[in-house]
């Protein structure tokens, strides 16, 4: 199996959507020849023709009304948007447009062929408008899926999995892993389960939750953490919304402690809302209080960044932290 | 001197004729070159493009000299004549409804009846209407049932859209009509998307996409229409100009030559109308699509009318404007209009009115009577199309609602007893 990065992982699923179904479209701002300012999209417009892969003009609120609409038609519409701190023109065709399309018109019409790609997440010295992590604003929108890889392989399956699934998906891709993050990716078409968490580590002590690019934080701060004895259960959630309360209570029932890292604020971040989910499912087998290890309630900062984000030291502290309760 | 930057506004006048041409000129870094060089500053003047409009029928039931009448024969013209008088009927019996504390809110489109249906009845089945909200009169001519529109109304168990939205929200996959959405102008960007959907698969099929002057003030109207120019899709814009968003008159909406010289702007074929005359509406809409179809690139039409009615039923346009600005326009309805030239023709007769009308009154009441007493969609629906299949949060989430309702039924008497 051969091993490539997270952006190739990502190429390839493109390819294989698109070679699978020829009423797959890609498109977004540099999507075209050039392949995406990240190179995403690489190779597919010589591949699959212009028609099919095209360059959109700068209008995020249009690239996602014309993914709807082409959804709607039954075309499968991929779309980006080139970081997802530009998202925002877009929130009203993505949350009140493809989110309440199927529940809106009693089903008659749906834009379950929607994928929305797009990088989220710092470390890459972008400041406050090439960092932000704003998923938890889609979760709180019924009628969408949001998921975040962690690593290659996940990014590849997961992506095929959006694709084809009959919902529109909000995809994250963790732009500080693109090229950082290699693992062996079988070349052939594969998918992994939306809606499912999945346990990396098993453990006793404590659960830590995470997605995305924090998945390696936390994995490290695990491993820091077993150096003095804590066995630390790790889980990557993989599908923010609708999210695996199962996976995650089963885990908490067993270790006593729950962990989240995000890299968005801390205020009314998903880990807020999985802290309540768990306390009312859990309430009786915590330990401690659930610990959330989150960004600073400030937009995202440059200069910085160390200081704001959270990482595997803040982790490391707050494991040690909440198995001392 | 200044006029000959515009030459796509050139093109305008032609468009009757474009399907003669072989090559148009797009817009690009070349045409730019196409203006004079000039060493003294000179500014374009903002209305410096001339938009003439299209005329055919006067109000009188008489069609102009040398005007292009479009195709339309006894059999079209007596179906489009009884939708339009349909729609007056079943509007002035819905407000009654509303009034009588029957139904929540309704819609009319008093006055601007013959931009919908003159736009339908330019189309294929096959063709999406994606609509924005005040064009009822395009799904009549699809054949919309009486009954589907009363269920929506009701937003009664059989409602199509479930219950979900308010009255006036309808929509049908059967027919290619695009449900509505409140959402004002979201539609724009989604017909680009819709007919570059069914460009790709090869179809002889358009969108056609309707949104008031107002709705041209959002982002998506911008977004849509220079991404239609930009991907070449098969779709036509169709603005209504009804000189009202709500309260707010066009004079205050926008600066420029109506949305027409917006059209001329992103490089669309456009055409002016006026949006009261239902040949010219037919006219121009069957050029529009033929054009859309074989060039696979869109089309804008501004139609000019007037918002005769209120805004809906909760408003009262008494506070904004005059009943001497009403009652010019009164002399302008496109239903009389249409009825004036049908006489002419000798394909409709005053007896022939009078029937239809008392028919149709008849069937909108008792369509009334049989929607409002059917129940209210079942409390399951709650959860099901937010996604394909229920999550199981949902479905937790219904088994504490449906328990709490059983625990108080009075308060919820929609449900209660019902499952």
């Amino acid at each position: 199996m051969a091993k490539i990065n997270l952006l190739h992982a990502i190429n390839s699923a493109l390819d294989i959507a698109m070679a699978d179904n020829e009423r797959t479209v890609c498109f977004g701002e540099d999507v075209g020849h050039f392949g995406g300012v990240f190179r995403a999209t690489s190779g597919l417009q010589e591949k699959y023709g212009k028609a099919r892969c095209f360059n959109s003009p700068l209008v995020e609120q249009g690239i996602i009304g014309f993914a709807n609409g082409l959804a709607a038609q039954g075309s499968v519409a991929i779309a980006e948007i080139q970081f997802a701190d530009y998202i925002f023109p877009a929130f009203d065709q993505i949350v009140n447009e493809a989110a309440k399309f199927r529940y809106r018109t009693g089903n008659e019409f749906n834009v379950g062929k929607l994928t929305i790609r797009t990088p989220y997440g710092g470390g890459i010295a972008g400041g406050l408008y090439h960092s932000q992590s704003p998923e938890a604003y889609f979760a709180h929108t019924p009628g969408l899926k949001v998921v975040i890889p962690r690593n290659p392989y996940q990014a590849k399956g997961l992506l095929l999995a959006s694709i084809r699934d009959d919902n529109p998906v909000v995809f994250f891709e963790p732009k500080r892993l693109y090229r950082a993050s290699v693992g062996e990716v079988p070349e052939e078409d594969y998918q992994l389960p939306l809606g499912k968490a999945e346990v990396v580590e098993t453990g006793t002590d404590i659960t830590l939750l995470a997605w995305g690019a924090q998945m390696e934080i936390i994995e490290k701060a695990a491993k820091m953490a077993s150096n003095e004895g804590i066995s630390c259960e790790v889980i990557d959630l993989r599908t923010i919304l609708p999210w695996d309360i199962e996976t995650i209570s089963h885990s908490v029932m067993k270790t006593g402690r729950l962990l989240i890292s995000q890299e968005a604020p801390l205020t009314a971040g998903f880990a807020s809302e999985i802290a309540a989910t768990i306390q009312s499912e859990c309430f009786l087998h915590l330990e401690s209080p659930i610990a959330r290890v989150c960004g600073l309630d400030t937009p995202y900062p440059l200069a910085l960044e160390k200081e704001y984000v959270s990482d595997h030291l803040k982790v490391y502290e707050a494991i040690k932290k909440t198995v001392n309760f | 001197m200044i006029r000959s930057v515009y030459t796509l506004s050139q093109t305008l006048t032609a468009i009757p004729c474009a399907l003669e041409e072989k090559e148009e000129k797009i817009m690009s870094t070349e045409l730019y070159n196409d203006g004079p060089v000039v060493h003294q500053p000179t500014f374009i003047d903002g209305h410096s493009v001339e938009i003439p409009e299209l005329r055919i029928l006067d109000q009188d039931g008489t069609t102009y000299p040398n005007a292009d009448l479009p195709d339309i024969d006894q059999t079209l013209a007596t179906k489009i004549y009884k939708t339009l008088t349909f729609h007056r009927v079943f509007d002035e019996r819905m407000v009654s409804s509303q009034r009588q504390g029957r139904l929540s809110f309704y819609m009319t489109a008093l006055g601007e009846e013959a931009t919908s249906v003159g736009g339908a009845a330019a189309l294929k089945p096959q063709d999406m209407i994606m609509m924005q909200y005040r064009e009822q009169g395009a799904l009549m001519f699809r054949g919309f049932s009486l009954k589907n529109f009363m269920n929506q109304l009701f937003s009664n168990a059989d409602d199509l859209g479930k219950g979900r939205q308010m009255p006036i929200h309808y929509g049908s996959k059967e027919l290619n009509c695009m449900t509505v959405s409140s959402t004002l102008a979201t539609q724009i960007p989604q017909a680009t998307g819709y007919a570059y959907g069914q460009k790709l698969q090869g179809l002889d099929a358009v969108t056609i996409c309707y949104f008031g002057e107002g709705a041209a003030s959002e982002g998506d109207f911008h977004a849509g229409l220079n991404m239609a120019a930009v991907q070449e899709a098969p779709v036509i814009f169709f603005c209504r100009n009804n000189g009202y968003a709500i309260s707010t008159p066009a004079e205050e909406q926008f600066r420029g030559n109506g949305i027409a010289s917006r059209g001329v702007g992103y490089g669309i074929k456009t055409i002016r109308i006026d949006g009261n005359d239902i040949l010219a509406v037919l006219k121009a809409t069957q050029i529009a699509r033929a054009y859309a179809v074989k060039e696979s690139k869109p089309v804008l039409i501004e139609a000019m009318s007037y918002r005769l009615g209120a805004h809906s039923t909760s408003d009262d346009p008494s506070g904004y404007r005059t009943k001497e600005e009403e009652a010019k326009w009164q002399r302008h309805d496109p239903i009389l209009r249409m009825k004036n030239w049908m006489l002419k023709q000798n394909w409709w007769d005053e007896a022939q009115e009078t029937a239809l009308l008392e028919k149709y009154r008849e069937e909108v009441l008792a369509a009334v009577k049989v929607a409002e007493v059917i129940d209210k969609p079942h409390i399951d629906t709650m959860i099901t199309d937010v996604y394909d299949v229920p999550s199981a949060q949902l479905q937790a989430q219904l088994d504490e609602v449906k328990a709490h309702v059983k625990k108080y039924p009075e308060a919820y008497p929609f449900t209660a007893g019902k499952f």
